[in-house]
Parts: structure tokens; C-alpha cells; sequence
């Protein structure tokens, strides 16, 4: 059997997404769930698949059991392969000691030998929580053409935003010219997405020397783009121009799960070209009751439904009773919202009751003060108790 | 080894074919779809895994390509092993080299390098022709516990002249010991009739076989659990959960429309006891901007504009907006166009139904629409 693989991806999913607060109390920032049947990380794993790419590392660190167990032999995402598949890399003692995995860079330097294993000519590199659909194989026949070193997919962000991320300037071929973390005055709109093709064997120069050096964030961004572009190596920038969303916070997690609304969003779940897949768990499909009253919403199977229903996504198993409100929120999977509660503006968590009675946020426009409002936020396996109320902006992740 | 490991499993997927021969003009009863995104053959095959089954062997007749799509390896259901797993017999690994077969028995001799081969002791025999959700273990147990040589599982059913054909209604004593057999009886009421499953001990069933083979003998339920219940010592077993029986396309549609109370939904799809099928990978339901959907029952990956009420629909359905889709099943893939209207229609696989269209059927009498049909 040919030892080699051509392109093997290694996928970081360490992060704690700190900023999820209750959601990520138990689980890792890939294993929220996202968009009615999925987890964050579907998308990336889905995207190998699709993109023909059959070896992927996943680095974990923080909380994994979830993660490990759904990831399980990879047979959702057709990586359960003879040779390659799909590989849950965590966090390993050797003769020297034990190291968590310090910074991005460090992660795949400390499993510098797993990759070597395939022999492969190019690495990607991935984070495991954005939400996208995009081709590998386009990033690395472009790295291929240019004979580029390391390639970094960007995207066009507006101006205004432009400080909030890694800005690449380029040349008239696309060529790296200069690399700046969140810079104050922006001299371009093309921001990192965190996507990286390197040849191999460059990359592993940078990762031994950027171990040796001791810099303390061992960071792709901080450390090894900023050495290849010291010592003149060959980087471009590889422009995408789909949908792209990085779902690091509670608000941009709600915003992504509403773009899967909006008809003017470019992310279609129902291509069969570039089926986004999942961890399925054989639920029955999704009973509407006579009272229901749903539109604009996505809803999963399992679901049964007899309550109102307006700009929501809810996930597998979820129940709404009839005379229960449901607007602008997301419910993940086997939450119960009983007879006489209403949901609004909110991401309610796994295996959640919402009592009778009980309020979960508000419309924007029943605040006075729009400073006190925001997206409403309950945790995993949480009860609301009759008749309480989670206000606005309010993160629970107890039960009240 | 644990008790269901000692049993085999033997699904025949291409019995009753001809009772709905609109719905297995190119599939098996097996493969014919049911309840929004299963196919008639996950119950049986489920209700075995969940039973602790782990070897299974499918034997079909003809058309088989759907049934053979539908079920892979066999991984779904968990059936993709080393030791056991899920065997599909198709005709050319059958004895008669047509693969041919008039009953059970014959369909059985057939395949027997398979089945004899098995070191299971004891073997369920289930066809695809009811929808329940039933646990094997319990009437294995009675089989064992009671000394049996056959155990036929049997329901209470309301017997009406509109019954379809081919009901084998069983007659036991007090003891639930059969008596007699009675095959397609001109009679009403309620009668306890056979639901196709029946448990013995493997070296039984190979004495049936050869004998039967050796008297040119082929059905299973004339030939031997009518012809034989004095002989032998065979019993019932009574399954009082919610059961279906398809035997018509009018029993097809109404098994379909009866998951819309909760409580057969509820008794067919048990948590502790999941039906298991091929993973279709779809999107969750989309429903739009003036969408209304009520007491239907609606699968992954479908998109909803218009209207559906008292409706199943499969897996990747479209309904475009202005559209009112009434007491329908739509299978997989069905398009709806715009302003369209359909009443009591069930479409197969991949029909396309253009815009403005009006078409009605009778709950009676529900129009068929074919597969791959454009309108």
C-alpha cells in the first residue's frame, strides 16, 4: 500500500471558546452545535471529505470527551479509511515530560510525527471553528502555481472591520508583502481566515526553529508567518469569496445560525455536490402538530412541534408545545419549551425546560434602554422554573 | 455468548410484492418507503438489532438494486461485522439457478449453504409486510420457556371484507397452543392472525426444509404450520403493541396516515428501541416566509413555501409557495411547484410536479403517481 498521502490536513481544535461561556462549560468551542443538526466542526471535516482530502489530524485539548466521541472512527465524514482517516490527536507525554499544547505552531510541532507518517508535500492547517463551505483542493493547486511556501486564505472584510483581524498586504501576484495582527489603521481589507497550505518540509524548518527559539506563543500568526516573511519565503494569499463566519462569540454563533435564514446568505445546506455531514442518531422525522404556525425557520428531525415558531432554529428532538412562543432563537437538540413560555432572542443550550411561564430574553423593542439588551443565553441541561425569567444579555447556566 | 447471539435472523424482502404492485414495480416489499424516511425492511431488521441480534440474512427475489442501495453493509443497523453481520441472498446464490421460489420452505432450501452454515441454534423468520416495533427477546424466551417447536407471533385484528389478500388467521387453545390455520377465510370481526415472525430452533427448521423439499412442498404456512399443528407442538406468542399491516396500496396510504396520532408514533418509534436506515445526509426542514405546515409528519432536507397539512413527507421534498399539499405522502425528492394543489395523492420517488397544477384522489382511493413522473 502507498505510505504517502500528497496533502494531509491537521485541524486545531483545542480552543476553549472562552467566549461562549456556558455553552463551552463542558464541551470544546467545535463541538457546539450549529445550524439544526450540526456541530461547528462538521463544516471543516466536510470540507476535507469534499475536497478529496482523506487524513486529517485533530488537535484537542480542552474538554474532549464530547468531541472525541462524536469525531469517533470518522465514518460520518467518510474518514474512516484504511490508510489516513481521521485521527483525535491530544496532548502526550514523552521521555523529556509532558506538555499541553502551547500555541498553534506548538500543537503541530509536538505531533510533527504523525504528519511525517503520510510523507506528505503540503499541510494544511485548519481551525475548527468557523463556519464555511470551501474547496482545499483549489488552495493548494493555487500554492502549486505559485510555488508558494505557504499559502493563507484571506477574505475581503469591510474597512471598518479590518482591525479586528490578520491583515495581509500583497503584491500585484498575490504575494505577502506584509502581515499585521489587528493593526490600529489598516492598509487592506484582506484578512486571514486562520486557513494555511505550507510544503511540508518548509514548514517543519519554521516549526523546529520556532520551538528552539522559545518565543512563548509558539502562534502561526505571531511567530512562523512573521519568520517566512523575514527571511524572504515565497507567501500568497489565497482569496476566497464564499461564506465565511467565525462563530467565537454568543452573538456571532446566534448571527450565523440567522444567516441559515436569510435567503441572502451563500451557505446552502442543500447541495448535493457538498453535503455538509453529521453524527446522526436515528430520530423518527419531525411531527408538526395542527396548532404549529413556523416560518422562516429551520427544524430537525425528531422535533415536534405545536407552538409558534418565527426565525428560529431548532435541532433534533426538540419539543414546543402548543400556546409556547419561539422567535429569533436557537435551540439545540432535546430542549423542551412547554405550554405558555416564550423564547425570544435567545440560544438555548441542550436538554434544556423552559417551564410554563417562563420568559427566555426579549425583542429588541421592548427595552427602554437598548444598552440592556442582547441575546439572552442558557447553558446545557438547564430548567427554568415557572414563570421566571432570563433577561436579555443574561447568560444562565444553572437552573432558576 | 449471550442468548441473541445464538439466533440468526433470515429477512424474506420479496414476499408480498405482488399485493402492492404499484409501489414494487422496481423494488422489493423490502424497499418500499414508509413513514417519511424508512423503508418497510428497517422494521424488521431494527426490531432484530434491538433485539440483540447480530447476524441477518436477506433473501430476495427480483429488483432488488433499491434493496441492495438501501442497505450497503449493512452499518446502519450496525450489521457491518466480522462475525455475523448482514448477508443479502440474492437469487444467483440460490440453488434454482432462477432464483425462482413459489413459498418460504422452497426460498428456504435455496439459501441453506447460508443458513446451515450459521452456528446460531435458533433462527427468527420475519417478512417485510407489518410495521411494528417488537422485541425478539421476549419471544424467544417464551419459545424456550414453553418448549415449543414453532412460535408464531400473532396480533388482534379487525377482519373486514375490504381486507387485503393473503391473512393467515391462527386458532389456539387456552394453552396458546395453534389448532388450526386458516388461510384468506371468507370472515369479519376480529380474529388474532399471524404478523409473519415466527421462532424455532434452527435443526427444526432444516427437518422442514428437507422434508418439504423432498415432497415438492414450498409454503411455509400451508405445508406446514397448517398441515402439521397436530403433529407438532407449535404456539402462539401475542404482540399487543401497535402493529400495521400493508397489504394494499389503500393500507399502505392509511399505515402511513395513522403515524399522524402520537400514540402509534409513539409505540413505533421508542427511545430505548430506535429504527435504524440509510443516513440521507440532508439539511434540517426549511420552512419559508408564508409557509404553513400542520399535523404532518416531514423529514429532513425538505424545503416548505406553501401549505401542508395531514401530510408524510420523505426526505428532500419541495413544496413552492402557493401550493397546498393535502392528506399526501410524497416520497423522496418529490418537487411541488408554485400554486399547485393535490389532494390524497401519494408520489414516488422523484416525482416532478409542475406549477398550477390541480390533482385530487379519495382517501379510499389515493392516486399513485409513478416514479420519476414529470407532470
Amino acid at each position: 500500500m502507498n505510505a504517502k498521502k500528497k496533502v494531509i490536513a491537521m485541524l486545531l481544535a483545542g480552543g476553549q471558546g472562552s467566549r461562549l461561556y456556558a455553552l463551552t462549560q463542558n464541551v470544546a468551542k467545535p463541538a457546539v452545535p450549529y445550524g439544526g443538526k450540526y456541530r461547528i466542526i462538521d463544516f471543516a471535516l466536510s470540507n476535507c471529505t469534499n475536497s478529496g482530502i482523506d487524513t486529517v489530524g485533530v488537535l484537542t485539548q480542552y474538554q474532549p470527551l464530547v468531541l472525541n466521541e462524536y469525531i469517533g472512527n470518522g465514518q460520518p465524514w467518510d474518514l474512516d479509511r484504511m490508510y489516513g482517516g481521521v485521527h483525535v490527536l491530544s496532548p502526550f507525554e514523552t521521555k523529556e515530560g509532558a506538555d499541553w499544547f502551547q500555541g498553534t505552531a506548538n500543537a503541530i510541532y509536538q505531533n510533527m510525527r504523525f504528519i511525517e507518517r503520510y510523507d506528505p508535500e503540503y499541510v494544511i492547517v485548519l481551525g475548527g471553528d468557523h463556519i464555511y463551505k470551501m474547496d482545499y483542493s483549489k488552495l493548494v493547486e493555487f500554492h502549486e502555481k505559485n510555488e508558494s511556501d505557504g499559502t493563507i486564505a484571506v477574505i475581503n472584510v469591510p474597512m471598518e472591520e479590518a482591525s479586528r483581524f490578520g491583515i495581509m498586504t500583497v503584491d500585484a501576484e498575490n504575494r505577502v508583502v506584509r502581515f499585521t495582527e489587528k493593526p490600529k489603521e489598516p492598509e487592506s481589507t484582506l484578512a486571514s481566515m486562520g486557513i494555511y497550505c505550507f510544503t511540508w518540509k518548509k514548514l517543519k524548518k519554521y516549526l523546529i526553529e520556532n520551538e528552539n527559539a522559545n518565543t512563548g506563543s509558539k502562534d502561526f500568526g505571531k511567530d512562523i508567518i512573521p519568520a517566512m516573511l523575514a527571511n524572504n519565503e515565497r507567501l500568497f494569499a489565497y482569496t476566497f469569496d464564499g461564506y465565511w463566519k467565525d462563530v467565537g462569540t454568543l452573538d456571532s454563533l446566534w448571527e450565523a445560525n440567522m444567516d441559515l435564514l436569510s435567503p441572502s446568505v451563500p451557505l446552502d445546506l442543500y447541495d448535493p455536490e457538498w453535503k455538509v455531514y453529521a453524527r446522526h442518531n436515528n430520530m423518527p422525522p419531525q411531527y408538526i402538530g395542527e396548532t404549529a404556525k413556523i416560518e422562516n425557520s429551520m427544524i430537525t428531525e425528531g422535533s415536534s412541534i405545536s407552538g409558534e415558531v418565527d426565525f428560529s432554529v431548532i435541532f433534533s428532538g426538540v419539543t414546543i408545545e402548543e400556546g409556547a412562543v419561539v422567535n429569533y432563537s436557537i435551540l439545540m437538540p432535546g430542549t423542551v419549551v412547554k405550554s405558555g413560555a416564550r423564547v425570544e432572542y435567545a440560544i438555548v443550550g441542550e436538554n434544556c425546560v423552559v417551564e410554563s411561564g417562563a420568559t427566555i430574553g426579549c425583542t429588541p423593542e421592548s427595552v427602554e434602554n437598548r444598552d440592556d439588551w442582547g441575546i439572552a443565553v442558557v447553558g446545557h441541561n438547564v430548567t427554568i422554573s415557572e414563570n421566571k425569567a432570563v433577561l436579555p444579555k443574561e447568560i444562565i447556566s444553572e437552573d432558576v | 455468548m449471550g442468548v441473541n447471539n445464538n439466533v440468526l435472523g433470515l429477512i424474506f424482502a420479496s414476499l408480498h410484492d405482488s399485493t402492492v404492485v404499484e409501489l414494487t414495480k422496481q423494488r422489493t416489499m423490502g424497499s418500499v418507503m414508509f413513514g417519511g424516511r424508512y423503508r418497510l425492511i428497517d422494521f424488521p431488521l431494527s426490531n432484530m438489532v434491538n433485539s440483540g441480534i447480530t447476524e441477518v440474512g436477506v433473501i430476495t427475489k427480483s429488483n432488488y438494486g433499491s434493496l441492495l442501495d438501501h442497505l450497503g453493509t449493512g452499518r446502519e443497523w450496525d450489521l457491518a461485522r466480522k462475525k455475523g453481520g448482514l448477508h443479502l441472498l440474492p437469487p444467483f446464490s440460490q440453488k434454482t439457478a432462477d432464483g425462482v421460489y413459489r413459498g418460504r420452505l422452497e426460498a428456504l432450501n435455496n439459501v441453506w449453504s447460508y443458513v446451515g452454515h450459521s452456528k446460531c441454534e435458533y433462527v427468527v423468520l420475519s417478512d417485510c409486510d407489518y410495521v411494528c416495533n417488537i422485541n425478539f427477546e421476549d419471544v424467544i424466551k417464551q419459545h424456550i420457556e414453553s418448549g415449543a417447536d414453532i412460535t408464531a407471533v400473532y396480533g388482534k385484528y379487525f377482519y373486514t371484507e375490504d381486507s387485503g389478500a393473503c391473512v393467515d388467521v391462527l386458532e389456539m387453545d387456552a394453552e396458546g397452543r395453534i389448532q388450526s390455520v386458516l388461510i384468506d377465510p371468507q370472515m369479519a370481526g376480529e380474529c388474532t392472525i399471524a404478523l409473519d415472525m415466527y421462532v424455532m430452533r434452527k435443526d427444526f427448521l432444516a427437518k422442514l426444509v428437507k422434508e418439504s423439499a423432498a415432497r415438492n412442498e414450498y409454503s411455509f404456512i400451508r405445508d406446514c404450520l397448517q398441515a402439521r399443528c397436530k403433529e407438532f407442538n407449535f404456539m402462539g406468542y401475542e404482540f399487543e403493541g401497535y402493529f400495521s399491516r400493508i397489504d394494499s396500496v389503500r393500507s399502505y396510504y392509511a399505515a402511513n396516515m395513522a403515524l399522524l396520532e402520537a400514540n402509534n408514533r409513539n409505540a413505533l418509534f421508542k427511545p430505548g428501541s430506535p429504527i435504524y436506515t440509510k443516513i440521507g445526509d440532508n439539511g434540517p426542514v426549511k420552512y419559508g416566509l408564508e409557509s404553513k405546515a400542520s399535523n404532518s409528519l416531514i423529514a429532513d432536507g425538505c424545503i416548505i413555501e406553501g401549505t401542508v397539512e395531514n401530510s408524510i413527507l420523505f426526505r428532500g421534498v419541495k413544496v413552492e409557495k402557493g401550493s397546498t399539499v393535502k392528506n399526501c405522502i410524497l416520497m423522496q425528492g418529490t418537487t411541488i411547484g408554485a400554486g399547485c394543489s393535490l389532494t390524497s395523492v401519494i408520489t414516488d420517488k422523484n416525482v416532478e410536479i409542475q406549477d398550477g397544477r390541480v390533482l385530487t384522489g379519495s382517501e379510499s382511493y389515493p392516486l399513485y403517481i409513478g416514479k420519476n413522473a414529470k407532470i
